[in-house]
């Protein structure tokens, strides 16, 4: 009786396990997304794609558009495998990226779509007003640890930075720290409002987060590159590319994209997609 | 009517066993997927260079999963933690079982009950606006997030726990114990000391250690608190230094690793990490609490 009780138990188990294996075996790569322009991708850009929707919508009533975010890597993956069409990112697409793509016979189309100026902050009494891009690189990556080093009062400099799932971690890291790793001692901090609280409340923090952040109650540095002058980071200098510390925002789709997702795309290099980045922070690609 | 009756019973009786099997199959599931997912690390890092690497560059090329530091960060806020919340659940378990009176603790208990109701994501925005601040000038330390700071958190969120159920625990200890000890000449005090509390020591025991499950599992409020960074915590100012969890870590990369590379499946392999240690802490309440209830 005892043993037949266990044999029962045991055969429940492998039929649940073996409904579970159907499950994860049927799902997923359905390339249909019905009539609904499915986008998804980075957190950063999460606001404006949906304020690009919004206003797409109002002015075309049969556009259905739903955009979530996820992260930059989650949305390149989910256009690869077909459950979103557009992947927003604030990065280029990865070496392994773009082979996982190819390897699945996805061909995918690049668009720039918008700048995106990082801002490197600091508390207001904090005596430093700017830095060299290698002062913030040895900075980062744990080279110069006292303010004292970079012309500021004696004291340990405390690191804030993202953590690495967020674009603007790698960007930082691929564009002001040459790839170099960052100090172990850096705090990776979920968001960019809480490097925000940080360094507003800490005189020894130094921290990067969008334009948008760079509000009171911290002091912007400027920047400078090569032994040029420092530039104080704002719109015009992100686009005039005299601000080092900006990159551009990207959207990916397949090359056999939807016409809806094509007159999106067009639309949001337009006149009034460009004019949604300046109402949310971000940058137009053209002045 | 009766042969209806036997049916029924049956139909309920096998509800219930099939509801069983199912908890348990959904267990073992996880348990196989976390497995799999986490051996399939082996084929392409080293398992004793992810247990012993002390440093964690999940992103750089080639990739860097050194978990020894995450593993440390863990045990050191769920120590710093226990400190904290053990005397002070224990303590106020033994005040309201032995000694405020009734409508006190008819109030009480409910009222800390509720402290476990309390999302963490709030008690996490706390910590980071409010106590990070504070403790940064107390202590006149360089930045308020350290592993001091979410211990504390995590202290505050295990005490209901621990509260609640040594304070079960202390009650059902027989009346008669407590008479016997008095009648005896005993002081109340040395009741509660030296008979009343070594009779219910196994039940506070398990409250601990579920308090201490509660506390190495807990993800937002680490995320939030303790600064996310992958030192070692070697010499003991580590305390009012930041420091970086597993669970912390799988919250923060998960989401943008690509499926099945190897961060992937090294996130699985923390996670598995995680899974032996509070599958180790929960096994050693339940003995404890097994013995307790034969002692009964």
């Amino acid at each position: 009786m005892r043993l037949r009780k266990w044999q029962f138990i045991i055969a429940a188990a492998l039929a649940l396990a073996a409904l579970a294996a159907a499950i994860t075996g049927c799902g997923g790569t359905t390339g249909d997304t019905g009539g609904m322009l499915q986008v998804k991708g980075s957190d950063t850009m999460v606001n404006l794609s949906q304020m690009w929707a919004e206003k797409y919508m109002e002015e075309n009533p049969a556009a259905q558009i739903a955009v979530t975010g996820g992260g930059s890597g989650t949305g390149i993956s989910a256009m690869i495998n077909g459950t979103a069409d557009l992947a927003n990112s604030s990065r280029q697409m990865k070496d392994e990226e773009v082979a996982e793509a190819s390897s699945k016979g996805v061909e995918v189309e690049e668009h720039r779509v918008g700048l995106d100026g990082i801002a490197v902050i600091v508390h207001p009494d904090n005596p430093v007003k700017e830095l060299s891009m290698q002062q913030l690189s040895d900075i980062f990556t744990g080279k110069i640890t006292d303010w004292s080093q970079v012309g500021g009062g004696p004291g340990a400099i405390v690191l804030l930075s993202r953590e690495s799932n967020s674009g603007t971690h790698v960007f930082f890291k691929e564009h002001v720290m040459n790839d170099q790793e960052y100090s172990p001692q850096a705090l990776l901090m979920p968001s960019s409002q809480a490097i925000f609280e940080e360094t507003r409340n800490n005189a020894s923090a130094i921290g990067y987060v969008g334009l948008g952040y760079a509000q009171s109650g911290v002091k912007a540095l400027g920047v400078s590159k090569d032994g040029s002058a420092a530039v104080a980071p704002s719109v015009e200098t992100v686009q005039s590319g005299t601000y080092p510390v900006s990159r551009p925002l990207y959207i990916y789709s397949k090359k056999d994209a939807s016409t809806q997702a094509v007159e999106f795309i067009d639309w949001i290099k337009g006149e009034e997609g460009q004019a949604v980045l300046l109402e949310l922070d971000f940058v137009p690609l053209k002045g | 009517m009766r042969k209806s009756k036997k049916l029924s019973e049956l139909l309920i009786s096998k509800t219930i066993l099939a509801c069983g099997v199912f908890a348990i199959g959904v267990m073992l599931l996880i348990f196989v997927f976390l497995l799999k997912d986490a051996v399939s690390l082996g084929g392409s890092y080293s398992f004793l260079d992810f247990l012993t690497g002390r440093n964690w560059y999940p992103i750089s090329t080639p990739p860097v999963f050194g978990a020894l530091p995450l593993i440390l960060g863990s045990l050191l806020v769920t120590a710093i933690a226990v400190v904290i919340a053990v005397p002070l659940g224990v303590g106020t378990a033994i005040y309201l079982a032995e000694i405020a009176p009734a409508w006190l603790r008819e109030t009480m208990k409910p009222a800390i009950e509720v402290i476990a109701a309390i999302p963490s994501v709030v008690l996490g925005f706390i910590g980071l606006t409010l106590m990070a601040p504070f403790i940064q000038s107390l202590f006149n330390i360089n930045t308020g997030l350290t592993a001091f700071t979410g211990g504390l958190v995590l202290a505050f969120m295990a005490l209901p726990t621990i509260i609640s159920i040594a304070e079960d625990a202390i009650t059902s200890v027989p009346r008669a114990y407590r008479q016997g000890s008095l009648a005896l000449g005993a002081t109340p005090w040395q009741t509660t000391s030296r008979v009343v509390v070594p009779a219910a020591m196994s039940g506070i025991s398990a409250s601990v250690m579920l308090g201490i499950g509660r506390a190495i599992g807990e993800t937002m409020v680490v995320l939030m608190v303790t600064g996310n960074a992958a030192v070692m915590p070697t010499s003991l100012d580590s305390i009012f230094k930041p420091v970086r969890t597993l669970t912390g870590t799988i919250a923060q990369e998960m989401g943008e690793t690509v499926f099945q590379s190897p961060h992937y499946y090294a996130l699985f392999a923390v996670g598995l990490i995680l899974f032996v240690i509070t599958f180790i802490i929960n096994w050693i309440a339940d003995v404890v609490l097994h013995r307790y209830r034969e002692a009964e």
